[in-house]
């Protein structure tokens, strides 16, 4: 490494990047010299930690600014003759800029969080978290097959230790179970996935399966397997099974990691895979993975709005993002192998901003469930309520984020769906004449999702933020501390600053397309307006709509205070002639998603526990399960447990019977050698 | 009459008498009497070994011998003995499957061993290769003996018969193991010994017999 950063200024950038990567590594082994002072592990590793998620978003915003080019290096690291290798391009820099900012947020926070002492001594807490975070770095980075594993396992690994922190109870364990297991299956695909790039070869560097042109039967192996492995973890429909129980098992801070980062490193992956490793693109790659992204989004909008545990309905909602994302992909792809890059790198640039979007807006919301968690010690939405009173801080910071994964403008997540629906409306341009008259329909899909998706954010604000308390205690619930108070205004500010000002994050997502197309969409329209095809076609600016909000609120403000009486009052609503009334009179979280529950029922498998009229102490319960667990999973546990039972047949327990097979088995080998 | 002529003969004749053993071995009821088969199995595979190395004029192999009578023939055997004192099981019988039929099928693995020996032995250049079949049907009816027994005891004896066995297709076969290897497995028969001896007297503490059916309760259903 110290000669290559003598022999070449250019490619100091990657060094300090795997610097950086390794100082994570240390502040994780710096915890475990003292694990039980939280002071020492929150106050300074954790801020540390932080200072270096910056430095990363810094180095990987500098490249993506200035120089192009792509930087290599040969680590001393890894087995004889295999080294590992590493590589920053425009991609990695991308994901490396995603990781940075929203880790810089979700460390501060952690600082603030982790604070309190979970159930693992915080400084394994703080090896676990820094070796995560370096490791997803590293993926990032990793420029052959080996390394590429080594730090994907090591990030599950540590991932799989987090999730299950809280390891004294049973469903945590069995959520941590899940989850290892489909991140097995998934690094097992992706391993074949690689295994079918080196094309025969036996190279396993990134440069050499870019130069293994695969025969069409080969790559579309390559690319099946890989959208199996990467759609595992990414928790891609139905391969998702795994995010809504290993999210809401984690603690907060993980939870936003594992949603906002890792499940982009997947989307990394996917990208990496079908447009950089492979040579060549089929049309029918990209409707597949549009299938798949539109049913994944449709689906997690539609589980999130009946969801009554808050780290739920926020997995499901991220079932819905890497649907969408994978849904920008997918038109990417369609688009690549139709020949017209423009409207790829549209799609594919839409996609990229999403990424980055999620991995801000879902960050910021897990983190403020981990206040609402450490407040109220409550996970379930019904018994939450009114926290806007007790938590201003957290409520104003999560409204942010709220408005923003609802898609609404001047906020981020508006500007990725604007223009992933704008990438749609290119379509008519593909020649199949069967696609397009399909893909309206996913349009329309989209659309419906986005819509779920505010409905979705609705219920998950108003529920617990807005309304009445539903438990008495929850009139002490403290507000957010300081340290949690920067992490979650960190995110906020970003979720605003991308949507003010999207042509930044075009112009970032617009070197990745440059690299992986040859094509950029239209950056040259004046800085403040967002014009991808051309301004006449559609434009967008987020100041100006910012500024028309700011100016038509604060008109309104002002008109109100100086015409109207101008005093606030607080009083009793009109309570429709009931004698008295209750916090739980209220609509419900089961309430809210009712009418959702029965426009998609055949969508759920539903278990309902009617009270009787004449029931003295009713309770009304209702248990939602997904549907493919009975059909595809249920299935496979129950063909393995056959499959075990007969191999269980052999296990009599008699020791003569053992005995009689290892003798059998040596009197057959002999035969044989025979 | 030539010496290694001679030599030869009373080597097969040992071999035959080894062979002779271990089917009666197969054969016996109470844990006393294996004992003292065993050692004798012990004393014939020193005196073969012996008179290896006296053809042979290898020094190793007097090693060999030596460690043989020491281990096999002296150690081993006086160890059983107090052990089955101690665990009181001296005169215990077995109720063994049905001897006539363990020794038909004891009868067709020598066979199945001579047919296995015989391009092994058109290798070998040692003066003992007609014995490798002898040495490979003495472990095969360990084996049986093993598979057979029902008792903890016997099984360890089963397992030592079949160690003798394996001993002597290395002396017949190429005149012994390097010797590092052969003490090795002297050190780890030892060992592994003692190691049976402590858990003889856990799985009487545990069923109140050595009898291996009762370890059927162990399997989780």
């Amino acid at each position: 490494m110290m000669t290559g950063m003598t022999s070449a200024v250019a490619i100091h950038d990657l060094h300090f990047l795997l610097w950086l990567a390794a100082a994570w590594i240390a502040l994780g082994f710096m915890g475990m010299l003292r694990p039980h002072t939280t002071r020492f592990i929150a106050h300074l590793l954790f801020p540390l930690g932080a200072i270096l998620c910056l430095g990363v978003a810094l180095l990987a915003g500098i490249f993506l600014a200035t120089g192009h080019a792509p930087q290599m290096v040969i680590l001393p690291l890894g087995l004889p003759n295999l080294p590992f290798h590493a590589r920053l391009d425009t991609l990695t820099g991308f994901f490396l800029l995603l990781l940075g900012l929203a880790g810089a947020g979700i460390s501060i926070f952690a600082a603030g969080y982790f604070r309190h002492g979970q159930g693992t001594p915080p400084g394994l807490l703080c090896l676990q978290y820094h070796v995560f975070l370096a490791s997803m770095a590293l993926v990032i980075l990793a420029d052959d097959a080996y390394f590429f594993m080594v730090a994907w396992e090591t990030m599950a690994l540590s991932s799989y230790f987090l999730v299950t922190s809280q390891h004294r109870i049973a469903e945590i364990r069995r959520a941590g179970f899940l989850y290892l297991l489909m991140a097995h299956v998934g690094a097992l695909c992706i391993l074949l996935s690689f295994g079918v790039l080196q094309g025969g070869r036996w190279q396993f560097t990134f440069d050499a399966m870019r130069g293994a042109s695969l025969p069409p039967f080969w790559a579309s192996a390559a690319f099946l397997l890989a959208l199996l492995g990467f759609g595992a973890k990414a928790g891609l429909v139905p391969l998702h099974v795994w995010l809504p129980e290993a999210h809401p098992a984690a603690p907060s801070p993980v939870s936003a990691m594992m949603s906002g980062l890792m499940l982009s490193t997947a989307v990394y992956g996917m990208l990496r895979i079908s447009f950089d490793l492979l040579h060549i693109r089929y049309w029918w790659w990209g409707v597949l993975v549009l299938g798949v992204g539109l049913f994944s989004a449709l689906f997690g909008a539609i589980f999130a709005t009946v969801q009554t545990d808050m780290k739920r309905l926020l997995a499901y909602s991220s079932i819905e993002n890497i649907g969408v994302i994978f849904t920008g992909i997918g038109l990417a792809i369609l688009f690549d192998a139709s020949h017209l890059p423009l409207f790829a790198a549209l799609a594919l640039s839409a996609a990229l901003i999403h990424s980055l979007n999620h991995s801000i807006f879902k960050s910021l919301l897990f983190l403020a469930t981990g206040s609402v968690l450490h407040a109220t010690n409550q996970r379930s939405l019904g018994k939450l309520g009114g926290l806007i009173r007790s938590m201003p801080w957290v409520a104003t910071l999560a409204l942010v984020g709220t408005l923003a994964i609802a898609g609404l403008p001047p906020l981020n997540g508006f500007v990725s769906e604007w223009l992933l629906l704008q990438s749609f409306l290119y379509t008519p341009q593909i020649p199949h004449a069967f696609l397009n008259m399909l893909i309206p329909l996913g349009a329309a899909v989209l659309a419906l999702t986005a819509a779920l998706a505010a409905y979705v954010m609705v219920k998950f604000y108003g529920v617990i933020f807005l309304g009445q308390h539903r438990e008495p205690s929850l009139v002490n619930a403290h507000d957010a501390d300081w340290l949690e108070r920067i992490g979650l205004a960190w995110l906020a500010l970003g979720c605003i600053a991308i949507g003010v000002m999207p042509q930044l994050a075009l112009r970032a997502a617009g070197t990745v397309t440059g690299a992986l197309l040859g094509q950029t969409v239209n950056l040259g329209s004046p800085f403040w307006w967002l014009a991808p095809i051309a301004p006449k076609q559609a434009s967008y600016n987020g100041l100006l709509l910012l500024a028309g909000i700011v100016a038509v609120v604060s008109i309104t403000f002002v008109v109100v205070r100086v015409l109207a009486h101008g005093r606030m009052r607080r009083t009793v609503p009109w309570d429709c002639g009931y004698p008295w009334q209750t916090s739980r009179m209220q609509d419900t979280a089961e309430g809210f998603g009712q009418p959702i529950r029965h426009i998609f029922g055949s969508f759920f498998g539903m278990e309902r526990e009617l009270p009787s009229p004449t029931d003295v102490a009713p309770r009304y319960r209702i248990h939602i399960e997904d549907r493919i667990w009975g059909v595809l999973y249920l299935p496979i546990a129950r063909g393995v447990q056959r499959l075990a039972d007969w191999v269980g047949l052999l296990q009599s327990g008699r020791l003569p019977i053992y005995l009689l097979y290892s003798f059998l088995t040596l009197i057959a080998l002999l035969v044989f050698v025979l | 009459m030539h010496p290694s002529y001679m030599v030869t003969e009373v080597l097969n004749l040992l071999a035959a008498s080894l062979l002779l053993i271990s089917f009666a071995m197969l054969s016996r009821r109470r844990t006393q009497r294996l004992i003292t088969l065993f050692a004798w199995q012990g004393l014939v595979l020193f005196a073969s070994t012996l008179l290896v190395a006296y053809s042979s004029g290898l020094r190793e192999l007097y090693y060999s011998a030596a460690l043989t009578l020491l281990l096999k023939v002296i150690a081993l055997p006086w160890i059983l003995q107090r052990l089955i004192h101690r665990l009181g099981v001296q005169w215990d019988s077995e109720t063994l499957v049905n001897i006539p039929t363990t020794m038909l099928v004891g009868l067709g693995l020598v066979i199945f061993a001579f047919g296995l020996a015989q391009p092994i032995s058109r290798m070998a250049t040692t003066i003992t290769r007609n014995t490798i079949g002898i040495a490979l049907a003495v472990i095969f009816l360990a084996f049986l003996m093993m598979i057979t027994r029902r008792k903890a005891v016997t099984q360890v004896i089963g397992f030592l018969a079949m160690e003798n066995g394996l001993f002597f297709a290395a002396t017949s076969a190429t005149y012994g193991m390097p010797m590092v290897i052969e003490l090795g497995i002297a050190l780890d028969l030892l060992i592994g010994f003692f190691i049976l001896g402590i858990f003889f007297f856990q799985i009487r503490e545990q069923f109140d017999s050595l009898d291996l059916s009762n370890m059927e309760a162990l399997k989780e259903d």
